[in-house]
C-alpha cells in the first residue's frame, strides 16, 4: 500500500507488521507522553527530586544522550573535515541517531524546568558566564545543525524527490554540507564540553569540581573527548541492533571497522586522560578541600569503589583494547561487546558527573541522599526512546539513509 | 543576547560568546538562505525534474 | 569615620553564637512569618520543606557522660566568593540571582528564575529551594502575609535574602529624612530580632562601629566550608573545638583538626 514512498530496489516488511510494530512502540510513547503531560499541568512535584536532588534522573538523561549522540558532530568531523570519505556509508544514521538524541534532550529540557513557559529566559537574558547557557546556546543551534542534515534526506524520499524545488534544495543543501557539519562540529565541541564544565565549575561541590585551563575545567576536554569517543560507538550499536532487527546487513564492515578503530584509539587516550584526572583530583584537588578520595565512595548504600572500576577500566580500558585491535574489531561479538560497554561507560560517567555530585554530602554533619526517580521522571525517559525509535523505523522505511542498502542485499 | 537587554555589559566576555553565538547563526542563516534561493532559481531554470537519467552529482543514490 | 563608613560598599553579613543557640526554631518561624515561605500539611519530608533559616543538630558523637550537643542555625550564607564570584551566582543561566556589590547580599529575581536548579546544584550548604508545589495557605492565613515580600509561585527557587525587604524599607525611610546610611538597629533580619538567646548578630561587616565587626574576629570565629573558597558572610563562634572543627572538612592528617566526619552525621 506504501509501496510508492519506500525507496526502489530495497526490500521492506508489509505495511501490517510495521504498523504493529508502530502501534506497540506508540504505546510506550503516548505513556511517556502522559506522564509530560502530568508534569506540565501538575509541576515538578511528580518527580521524586527534591532539594538535594534538583538535578537528577533528566539531568543525567540529557548528559547522556548528548554524549551518544556525538556519534553525528565526531563522525561529520571525520567525513568532512578529515575527509574519511568511505563514513558516507554512515553519516546519514549518524545524522538521524543524533538529531534524535538531541531532540530529546531538548525536549526532556523542556519537561526538567520548573517554569517551562520562561524558557527562553536563558537565552534572553542569558548569563553568559554561566556553562549551561553556553549548553543552551550551543545545543540549540546546533539541533538545527542537526535538522539542516536530516532535511536533505526526507527530501529524497521518492516522492519529494519528484518535485523539483526538493530535489534541488535537497542537492544544494548537500553541496555545503561541509560548511554546515564544520559549524555542527565548532558547536559540538562547545556543548559536549560545557555539558562537562556544569559539574566541574561547581566549586561547593569536591566531587564535582575540576581545575582546568582559563575558564574551562578539565571535565569540559574530558566530556568533548569522551562523547566523540563514544557517540561513533552508540552509532556503531544502533546500526548493528537495525541490522539484527530487519535481518540485513545495511553498512559494510570496512565502515564499520574504520569507525570503530577511530573509536578505539580516541577511547584508549580518553581513558589515559580520564585516569591522569582522577589521579589529581583524589590526590590534589580534593584533599585541598578536605577530602579524601574514600570519603567519596564509602558510607553509603550505592557508590561504592565499583562505580569507579566499571566506569574507567570495564567500561573504558577493555572496549578501547578491543576497538584498537584488528581482530577485536572484526570478530561481530567482541566488537558489540565493545560498543555496548563504551556506550554504558559514557552513560555511567554521566550518572557519576550528576547523582553522585548530589549524593556526596559536603558539610561534615550533612547526610549522603539518595534517590529513586517516580514512574512520571522514568516514563518520561523512556518517552525519547520510544520516539527514536518511531522515527528510526520511518525512517529507515522511507528514506535511503543507508547508501549501501542495495548493493548489500540486492533484489531479485 | 541582544546588546539592547540591560543585562548586556560591553565586556571582553559578551563580546566573545554573542560572537560566537551570532558568528555560527549567521553561518546557519546564510548557508539556509543560500540553499533556498538557488533551489528556487534551479527550478525556474528547469532543473532537477525526474525526467533525467543521469546520476546526481550531489551523491545522493537514489534519483530515478 | 562614621562619614567614611556611609560611602563605603556595605557588606552585611551575620555571627551565630553557637553556645547561646538553644535549637528553639524561633528563628525560622520568624522567618517564615516574615517571608511568606510557603508550607504543606505534611512538612515530614524535610528534604522538600522550604525552610529559608534551618537549624541543624550536631553532636559530638561521643557516649554518655560526654555527649555534646550543638545546634547550628543555617541562613543563606551569602557567599562573596572571590570577587563576587559566589557558587550560585556565576552559574544562573538567566541571570536571576545576583550579587550586590553594594550590600554583599546575594538575590534571587523570582519572575526571572525559571527553575533549572543549576545554583541548588551548586550550593554546597543546601540553602536553595525549590517551590515543588503552588503555595497554598490555610484558609484566611493569606490575610496575614507580608505586603513587602512576594509569595514565590511553583517551578522556582527561592532562598534567604537576609530580609531585603526590610533594607529597602529602612533606605526609602533613611532617604525620605535626607541620610545616605543605616544605623546598625535600622536594618535587623527577622531571626536576629527573634532569637530569645540572642545568638544572632547582623550588621555590616565592613563598619567598625557595628558588634559584628568586632564578633567576626574572635578567636573562636569559623565559617562554614571555608576552604572551598566560597567565602560566605554567615560567621559562628563557639567556645568548643569540636563545633569549630565541624564547619569544615579536614583530611585524617592535619594535626590540628584531626577529626572523624562520620561523627558528626546524624
Amino acid at each position: 500500500m506504501d509501496s510508492a514512498l519506500i525507496p526502489k530496489g530495497v526490500r521492506r516488511c508489509p505495511l501490517g507488521h510495521f504498523v504493529l510494530f508502530l502501534a506497540v512502540v506508540g504505546a510506550v510513547l503516548l505513556w511517556g507522553v502522559f506522564a509530560m503531560v502530568l508534569c506540565w499541568i501538575k509541576g515538578l512535584n511528580q518527580t521524586n527530586m527534591n532539594d538535594y536532588y534538583g538535578f537528577a534522573l533528566w539531568i543525567w538523561a540529557d548528559l547522556a544522550v548528548i554524549a551518544l549522540g556525538g556519534g553525528a558532530f565526531f563522525t561529520g568531523f571525520l567525513r568532512y573535515i578529515i575527509g574519511k570519505d568511505e563514513l558516507k556509508n554512515i553519516i546519514n544514521y549518524a545524522v538521524l541517531i543524533g538529531f534524535i538524541c538531541y531532540s530529546s534532550a531538548l525536549l526532556i529540557l523542556a519537561i526538567d524546568i520548573g517554569q517551562p513557559l520562561r524558557g527562553w529566559f536563558i537565552f534572553w537574558h542569558a548569563n553568559v558566564h554561566s556553562m549551561l547557557t553556553e549548553v543552551a546556546f550551543c545545543l540549540s543551534c546546533y539541533f538545527a545543525v542537526l535538522t539542516i542534515e536530516y532535511i536533505p534526506l526526507i527530501l529524497e524520499n521518492r516522492q519529494a524527490d519528484k518535485v523539483p524545488f526538493f530535489h534541488n534544495l535537497s542537492h544544494n543543501m548537500h553541496e555545503i554540507m561541509a560548511v554546515f557539519a564544520a559549524t555542527g562540529a565548532f558547536l559540538s565541541f562547545f556543548h559536549q564540553g560545557s555539558l562537562g564544565g556544569v559539574t566541574g565549575v561547581l566549586f561547593g561541590r569536591p566531587f564535582g569540581f575540576r581545575e582546568g585551563v582559563f575558564i574551562w575545567p578539565w571535565t569540559f576536554f574530558l566530556f568533548t573527548w569522551s562523547a566523540a569517543a563514544c557517540g561513533p560507538c552508540f552509532t556503531i550499536l544502533v546500526t548493528k541492533i537495525t541490522e539484527a532487527v530487519t535481518k540485513k546487513k545495511l553498512v559494510k564492515d570496512n565502515v564499520i571497522e574504520l569507525l570503530a578503530k577511530i573509536s578505539g584509539w580516541m577511547l584508549l587516550t580518553y581513558f589515559v586522560a580520564k585516569t591522569i584526572d582522577t589521579w589529581y583530583w583524589a590526590s590534589v584537588t580534593a584533599p585541598s578541600m578536605g577530602f579524601f578520595l574514600s570519603d567519596f565512595y564509602t558510607g553509603n548504600p550505592l557508590y561504592g569503589w565499583w562505580i569507579l572500576v566499571t566506569e574507567i577500566v570495564v567500561c573504558g580500558l577493555v572496549p578501547a583494547l578491543i576497538l584498537i585491535t584488528e581482530r577485536g574489531r572484526k570478530n561481530k561479538t567482541s566488537l558489540v561487546v565493545a560498543v555496548v560497554l563504551a556506550s554504558i561507560g559514557v552513560s555511567l560517567n554521566r550518572w557519576v558527573m550528576v547523582l553522585q555530585v548530589m549524593a556526596v554530602p559536603v558539610m561534615s554533619f550533612d547526610n549522603w541522599a539518595m534517590y529513586f526517580p517516580s514512574w512520571q521522571e522514568i516514563a518520561t525517559t523512556i518517552l525519547p526512546v520510544a520516539y527514536g525509535i518511531i522515527l528510526i523505523g520511518i525512517s529507515h522505511r522511507y528514506l535511503p539513509i543507508f547508501p549501501q542498502e542495495k548493493e548489500l542485499n540486492p533484489v531479485d | 543576547m541582544f546588546p539592547f537587554i540591560f543585562e548586556w555589559i560591553w565586556d571582553m566576555s559578551h563580546i566573545v560568546f554573542m560572537g560566537g553565538l551570532w558568528y555560527a547563526l549567521n553561518i546557519i542563516g546564510i548557508g539556509m538562505t543560500y540553499c533556498i534561493i538557488k533551489a528556487v532559481v534551479d527550478t525556474y531554470q528547469g532543473k532537477g525534474g525526474h525526467h533525467h537519467d543521469e546520476a546526481c552529482e550531489c551523491g545522493c543514490d537514489n534519483h530515478h | 569615620m562614621k562619614k567614611e563608613h556611609e560611602h563605603k560598599a556595605k557588606k552585611y553579613g551575620m555571627v551565630i553564637d553557637l553556645d547561646k543557640c538553644t535549637g528553639c526554631g524561633a528563628c525560622m518561624v520568624a522567618c517564615m512569618a516574615e517571608n511568606n515561605v510557603p508550607f504543606r500539611a505534611d512538612e515530614t519530608d524535610k528534604l522538600l520543606s522550604i525552610t529559608w533559616m534551618r537549624v541543624y543538630k550536631l553532636t559530638n558523637a561521643m557516649p554518655f557522660p560526654k555527649t555534646e550537643i550543638c545546634y547550628l542555625p543555617r541562613p543563606c550564607m551569602h557567599c562573596e566568593g572571590s570577587h563576587g564570584h559566589s557558587p550560585c551566582v556565576s552559574v544562573c543561566p538567566a541571570t536571576a540571582t545576583d550579587y550586590s556589590e553594594a550590600t554583599g547580599i546575594v538575590s534571587q529575581i523570582y519572575t526571572r528564575c525559571f527553575g533549572c536548579r543549576y545554583c541548588m546544584a551548586a550550593c554546597p550548604y543546601h540553602a536553595r529551594y525549590f517551590n515543588w508545589w503552588d503555595p497554598v495557605w490555610p484558609e484566611g492565613m493569606e490575610k496575614y502575609l507580608s505586603p513587602n515580600v512576594s509569595p514565590r509561585m511553583r517551578g522556582i527557587v527561592e532562598k534567604c535574602s537576609f530580609c531585603f525587604h526590610r533594607y529597602q524599607l529602612a533606605m526609602e525611610k533613611a532617604h525620605y529624612e535626607g541620610r545616605h546610611g543605616l544605623e546598625e538597629d535600622e536594618y535587623q533580619t527577622s531571626c536576629t530580632q527573634a532569637c530569645p538567646a540572642g545568638a544572632i548578630t547582623f550588621g555590616d561587616l565592613n563598619n567598625p562601629h557595628h558588634a559584628v565587626y568586632k564578633l567576626k574576629k574572635s578567636e573562636n570565629a569559623f565559617r562554614l566550608l571555608e576552604r572551598l573558597g566560597t567565602n560566605p558572610k554567615v560567621y559562628y563562634t563557639s567556645s568548643r573545638k569540636w563545633v569549630r572543627q565541624a564547619g569544615d572538612n579536614y583530611l585524617r592528617d592535619e594535626k590540628d583538626n584531626v577529626i572523624d566526619k562520620s561523627k558528626f552525621r546524624n
